[in-house]
């Protein structure tokens, strides 16, 4: 696990030069980079190994972003806890999907972050949705209705599925094959954030994990997942694919 | 002289197609009293309130040509009305399953689309959490309508007729799929059956024949533990002890669930039209409603998955039977499938 947090943190604008003009809402931007392993993931082209040596491709990767919840110490020593509303579809595919930009947070020095890799209970049961819900995204079961969570695809020599292909898409909302996964990272040290302020997280995503730990899959086993069977063994491989960018 | 006979034949013709006209108008009109939120007074609470969703003329208007346009299926071949028929409580009369895009056939019987915003779940295996991402299944369906939802999007922004349309009912020219799914809502969610000789025998605005309410309290006796009025269904699912088919391969409700006391469990579904709604079960294998009965008086001492209400059959002599069906048909609703607000606009109206 990185023990060391790298915090990119930008003075955006000199206060004393913009001291007529308004402040700008502070910023926080978190992005997510996806990885294999130490590698930064490159669709197609690239050709990774699982744990037990069987190589294979990417051709997809999508992935739910949702209730964030950002921590900062209070007033007092309690921690505070910003919750911010919205579903981010991270796709490896569109780059400006990957960056999501909070604006005018509360002021204050934030020490984690809390996410949820997948869509409530509620929003898989709330009907015709917008935005990153929005069906025509793919991301959508219409025979059992609910959210694709997580989505990858690609290759590889040894499974059996026609085509040789991976297929691994991961959701499901009812117990007991429910795939809602929450992360929270810590930060080593605080980030502030004010007005005018800009602040970069870059959070890293690896895709090496959903198939590692606690779980070692074997492709030649399991190479497709398109429902509720082994769907939570991936989504427990995957509560462990994010950190704090070394 | 001739040219006289002439004038009249031609404003007369003229008068009568201009009041067919008038009459057509009327009959396809969708007027806010069409779209007023009614429910009937005994019904429960509905589960779909269109809390986001309020039916409007211009909304239902677009929800119903949506419903009968074959558009939203990939070779524009298949309209959701091509297999949901008013003529039978728009299920699919005759077919014990239905053929989607190029003949290819699925694997269950159509259900009626009726009270739909009384259901908690749609589907035979409630599948379907809310009634407005019904429509996404059979469009997406490689057996039904074989489409993808981005590119139904697409086809109805390049036409003409429907960004016009879209702009009435929602006051922009942009199509979203949340748009698309929730008039087709409006137009289904208002598909609410409530006027059979039952209803109004319960009302008292009618009468029931001396069989027919034989066969009523027979079904209260014998039926309605799973079967609950006034909507006919207790909204469960059950295995009634039909055999499980090996070339279908439908083992029901376990598949949404993964828990294995649902195999063969499928929606108990309400009897209102049933008469209409024909061949019976999830994959229409029952042809009439003599032989459902028949089924159900049978026992299941060796099939150990059947319901425990079901497992020793239900006691029914043939008379009984006669009289049960005599009442099932006192639930066929014609305002319901007569009602001009379901038909296909694209029809010559006869």
């Amino acid at each position: 696990m990185p023990k060391q947090l790298n915090i990119l943190f930008i003075i955006a604008a000199l206060v004393a030069a913009m001291s007529f003009t308004a402040p700008a809402p502070s910023r926080l931007v978190l992005h997510f980079e996806n990885y294999v392993g130490n590698l930064p993931l490159k669709l197609d082209s690239a050709t990774y190994k699982n744990k037990l040596g069987q190589t294979y491709t990417v051709s997809k990767f999508k992935y739910y972003i949702s209730n964030i919840r950002l921590c900062r110490k209070g007033n007092s020593s309690h921690l505070d806890t910003t919750v911010v509303d919205g579903y981010y579809l991270i796709n490896e595919e569109d780059p400006a999907s990957k960056e999501i930009v909070l604006k005018g947070l509360p002021d204050g020095k934030y020490s984690s972050i809390t996410f949820t890799i997948g869509v409530d209970s509620l929003h898989n049961c709330s009907g015709a949705q917008t935005g990153a819900l929005d069906p025509v995204n793919a991301m959508f079961w219409a025979w059992n209705t609910g959210y694709i969570f997580l989505k990858m695809e690609g290759k590889s020599p040894v499974s059996t599925s026609p085509g040789n292909l991976l297929e691994f898409h991961i959701g499901g909302y009812r117990t007991p094959y429910n795939c809602i996964r929450t992360i929270t990272l810590n930060m080593n040290s605080v980030f502030p954030l004010a007005d005018d302020v800009t602040v970069s997280v870059e959070i890293k995503a690896d895709l090496a994990e959903l198939f590692k730990t606690p779980t070692s899959i074997d492709f030649s086993k399991l190479s497709s997942v398109t429902d509720f069977h082994n769907a939570t063994t991936i989504a427990d491989n995957y509560k462990d694919m994010f950190s704090i960018k070394q | 002289m001739f040219k006289k006979y002439l004038y009249i034949s031609a404003s007369i013709f003229l008068l009568v197609m201009s009041l067919a006209f008038i009459g057509d108008d009327k009959y396809w009109t969708i007027t806010k009293e069409d779209v007023k939120l009614d429910f009937p007074k005994d019904f429960p609470k509905p589960i779909y309130d269109f809390k986001n969703n309020t039916p409007t003329p211009e909304g239902f208007t677009l929800g119903r040509k949506l419903f009968y346009d074959p558009i939203l299926s990939k070779d524009s071949s298949i309209s959701c009305g091509f297999c949901h028929q008013r003529i039978a409580a728009f299920a699919h009369i005759d077919h014990p399953i239905s053929h989607g895009i190029n003949g290819l056939l699925g694997k269950r019987n159509v259900p009626p689309l009726q009270n739909l915003i009384w259901e908690k779940e749609m589907m035979w295996d409630g599948g379907v959490n809310n009634l407005e991402v019904q429509p996404i299944s059979p469009i997406t369906n490689p057996v039904e309508m074989n489409e993808d939802m981005g590119t139904v999007i697409k086809k109805l922004q390049r036409s003409k007729v429907y960004t016009t349309m879209f702009k009435t009912a929602f006051g922009d020219t942009l199509i979203t799929s949340q748009k698309l799914l929730r008039v087709l809502a409006q137009f289904t969610g208002l598909m609410i059956s409530s006027n059979s000789r039952y209803d109004k025998y319960m009302r008292h605005e009618d009468t029931l024949s001396k069989t027919e309410l034989h066969g009523l309290q027979l079904f209260r006796d014998k039926c309605a533990q799973c079967h609950k009025e006034p909507l006919f269904t207790d909204n469960t699912y059950r295995n009634n002890g039909i055999a499980y088919d090996s070339t279908f391969k439908d083992s029901g409700r376990i598949k949404i669930t993964g828990d294995k006391k649902d195999f063969m469990k499928f929606r108990v579904p309400s009897l209102r039209n049933v008469e209409m709604t024909y061949p019976y079960m999830h994959d229409g294998r029952f042809r009439n409603l003599k032989q459902v009965l028949d089924h159900y008086t049978q026992s299941y001492t060796q099939a150990s998955h059947a319901d425990p209400i079901l497992v020793k059959g239900i006691s029914l002599t043939e008379q009984d039977k006669t009289d049960i069906i005599a009442f099932l048909k006192t639930l066929t609703d014609k305002t319901f499938l007569y009602d001009r607000r379901f038909a296909d606009p694209n029809m010559v109206r006869y």
